[in-house]
């Protein structure tokens, strides 16, 4: 966890002060509509089909009891009793009053929590790995970083109208679980042949309209000159980022046409002019920063204790659940558990208030107190020690987040779609929750293995349907929903976008077109040990696509 | 529209004077980009001071050359979200070491005043009256900033850091009067 101090704290509630006083203004007419949007946007505040919703910033992911029970108290005392969990590590409330506002937030504030820069053309909430300071594969805290970007460009004075929204994600494990290669920066900390820890600087990746993967534009910066060289690549787009077309206002467009060759000498000139100066980090402020997030006392534990293989043996969903959603831990004897978000027939990353209260008592039972998010909008309890595994596994199925399928066919990842959504063309949670309904037999759908869907409602790609091994895209058509599916798809540290299979289909036949599609990867693999993405990238798309449209 | 300067609202002494009007003897004029860049060399030896209006799409490197002449710049936003003259202000200020008064003109409410202070601007056209009046308040909504620029005020980390050599400082006393 990271240790709010008193700085982090005064600047909140100096926040919550400032947006009271612009929620008032708004409310006497003293700002139009067109003046607030930008302000309220960047406290997280949006105007939804039915409602204002709320999106509340969890920095990095990471979440302590206290703070979980928060939002529980929040959606319990100023919405319908849920919350929506993002996928940008954020939590959203979709039916909260404006005048309200300003009391729920000096409510989140009391607990270090805020809505600030989750909306609105500024640095939005950093994400990284959710299992950050856990997993094996990891070289070191990514948050340290994230922490000091999330500093660095809270308020910043120079970046805070920027052309359009701007995401940066911070990891440093070999596999990517933080989508680092679809972020405008994405940080990838790594050794050099010296041996020496650097990042590695990715820009100009974004799904919505025009998808790009990010381009590396440096192999290799020195930890001492991360923030000036942000700087300096906010700098040239703030400057030169498109502010006639909201469309092609992201870094992305910038980066495609100026080509990232020169994309990147512009930075590097404007780098060299200030790296050496006040935002060159000397090991004493980094050592500020990382000496105020605490780790557990993890005690000296021994892997597989017996108490887990005896109910391992005799509880059969319990083992069933234990291969899926239970991960190594670094420290032996430890594990890392996710918790499911995704029920049959729930809408994904829904928790209601009651479950968020009850995940707060457990993660201060049997993980140190703290929660994280994932961006695959599941939650992770990350420092459980072996042996409670099977105590905690029976906690949370009776509260309803133990379905074992977590990456599987059912753990959909999904925007809010034309539930609540403005902007969308077409509904994508009840497609999701069909589909849980369809892949129900989870025999089945481990027997098909790593298998991730998104759904996005409208172009904006909030489901990140691009990079979903199948992905699903809700547009209008003569005021149908239609959907067209792409497949390939994938985020992590071989990103790529998914290839359109043909012609979009209505919303009644989008849950057969995926089950033809998985019958197909059934019928095409090499072997049950080849994941759907592999044998599209061995056999292509044609295959798949004749078996959806050669019946329609 | 108020002209604010040192947290009070003050009359302009500028005199805009556009593309094709003759440039008045000893007053201080604000002249278009173009026009002043037209005539540089001439202006720069007027009797009175000088001002160029800025554009936010115009490189301001271009500007550089000619800023030690000049006893004003006046950067734009045409729109509040519209925020490339930021850049522009710290560049100015920071990099070509500006000391003249920059002045943020456009659509500026009130909801800027401490962006805009922070990247370097010491002189505002307030759109809205009432902003205007509320610049003090405005300019202690913070006292917490996280990031250095070329104003000065001290960052969070910064801060921290002294705060820990204080402490760390004030534990080796304790600790050498404990030992005599």
């Amino acid at each position: 966890m990271y240790v709010h101090d008193d700085f982090d704290r005064t600047l909140i509630a100096e926040r919550v002060a400032e947006f009271r006083d612009q929620v008032r203004r708004r409310l006497s007419g003293e700002l139009t509509e067109d003046e607030f949007k930008p302000l309220r946007l960047m406290n997280g505040v949006y105007l939804q089909l039915h409602a204002y919703m709320l999106r509340i910033a969890i920095p990095y992911g990471t979440l302590s009891s206290n703070q979980m029970r928060t939002l529980a108290h929040v959606a319990r005392r100023y919405d319908r009793g849920y919350g929506h969990f993002t996928t940008r590590q954020n939590i959203q409330f979709n039916w909260i009053k404006l005048a309200e506002l300003p009391d729920a937030m000096a409510d989140l504030a009391a607990s270090g929590l805020h809505g600030m820069q989750t909306s609105g053309n500024c640095v939005r909430n950093i994400t990284t790995d959710q299992w950050a300071a856990v997993a094996p594969d990891e070289i070191e805290d990514p948050r340290i970083w994230a922490e000091l970007v999330r500093q660095y460009t809270t308020l910043h004075p120079e970046f805070s109208f920027l052309p359009r929204k701007f995401k940066i994600a911070v990891a440093a494990a070999a596999k990517d679980r933080a989508a680092l290669r679809v972020h405008d920066i994405g940080l990838r900390l790594h050794r050099n042949g010296a041996g020496e820890t650097g990042f590695e600087v990715m820009v100009g990746g974004g799904l919505g309209r025009t998808p790009f993967i990010a381009k590396t534009i440096k192999p290799f910066l020195l930890k001492r000159d991360v923030l000036s060289y942000i700087e300096a690549i906010l700098r040239v787009y703030n400057q030169y980022g498109r502010r006639d077309n909201i469309y092609k206002a992201r870094i992305k467009i910038l980066v495609h046409e100026l080509g990232a060759e020169a994309f990147a000498r512009e930075v590097e000139q404007e780098w060299q002019a200030i790296k050496d100066g006040a935002l060159a980090l000397d090991p004493a402020v980094i050592a500020e920063i990382a000496a105020r997030f605490r780790y557990p006392a993890y005690e000296r534990l021994a892997d597989n204790p017996i108490e887990l293989n005896k109910a391992r043996a005799t509880d059969r969903r319990f083992d069933t659940w234990f291969g899926n959603s239970v991960a190594r831990h670094r420290m032996p004897g430890y594990a890392i558990v996710t918790l499911s978000l995704k029920p049959e027939g729930g809408p994904p990353g829904d928790a209601t208030a009651e479950q968020m209260d009850a995940i707060a008592d457990l993660a201060e039972r049997y993980s140190a107190g703290e929660i994280r998010v994932g961006h695959e909008q599941n939650l992770v309890l990350p420092h459980v020690r072996q042996r409670d595994l099977y105590a905690l596994w029976r906690a949370l199925d009776a509260i309803g987040v133990a379905t074992p399928n977590v990456g599987l066919v059912s753990d959909i990842i999904a925007c809010p779609g034309l539930d609540y959504c403005s902007l969308a063309n077409a509904r994508a949670i009840p497609v999701a929750q069909d589909l849980t309904r369809r892949f129900r037999n989870l025999d089945v759908a481990r027997g098909l293995g790593r298998l991730h869907i998104n759904i996005s409602g409208c172009i904006n790609a909030c489901g990140h349907h691009h990079v979903g091994h199948i992905g699903i895209l809700g547009i209008e058509k003569n005021g149908e929903e239609f959907y067209q599916v792409t497949i390939g798809g994938r985020a992590d540290e071989d990103a790529a976008l998914g290839t359109l299979i043909g012609p979009a289909v209505p919303s009644g036949e989008v849950v057969d077109v995926v089950e033809d599609l998985v019958a197909a990867y059934v019928e095409l693999r090499e072997r049950p040990g080849e994941i759907f993405l592999d044998t599209v990238k061995r056999v292509g798309v044609e295959p798949f696509k004749e078996r959806v449209y050669a019946a329609r | 529209m108020r002209l604010v300067k040192a947290g009070r609202i003050v009359e302009d002494r500028f005199v805009r004077v556009l593309d094709e009007s003759a440039v008045p003897d000893g007053v201080p004029v604000l002249l278009p980009a173009a026009r002043f860049l037209a005539d540089a060399e001439e202006l720069g030896r007027r009797d009175a001071p000088t001002g160029v209006m800025w554009p936010n799409n115009r490189k301001v490197a271009e500007l550089a050359p000619h800023l030690d002449r000049l006893a004003l710049v006046a950067l734009m936003f045409p729109a509040f979200k519209d925020g490339r003259a930021f850049s522009q202000a710290r560049l100015i200020r920071e990099r070509y070491g500006f000391r003249g008064e920059l002045r943020a003109t456009g659509q500026v409410l009130r909801d800027q005043f401490l962006f805009l202070l922070r990247a370097g601007f010491d002189a505002f056209e307030v759109t809205k009256d009432a902003d205007a009046g509320a610049f003090a308040e405005a300019e202690r909504r913070y006292s917490v900033f996280y990031q250095p620029t070329g104003d000065g005020r001290a960052t969070a980390l910064r801060a921290r850091l002294a705060r820990v050599r204080t402490s760390a400082g004030q534990m080796l006393e304790a600790a050498g009067e404990f030992h005599r």
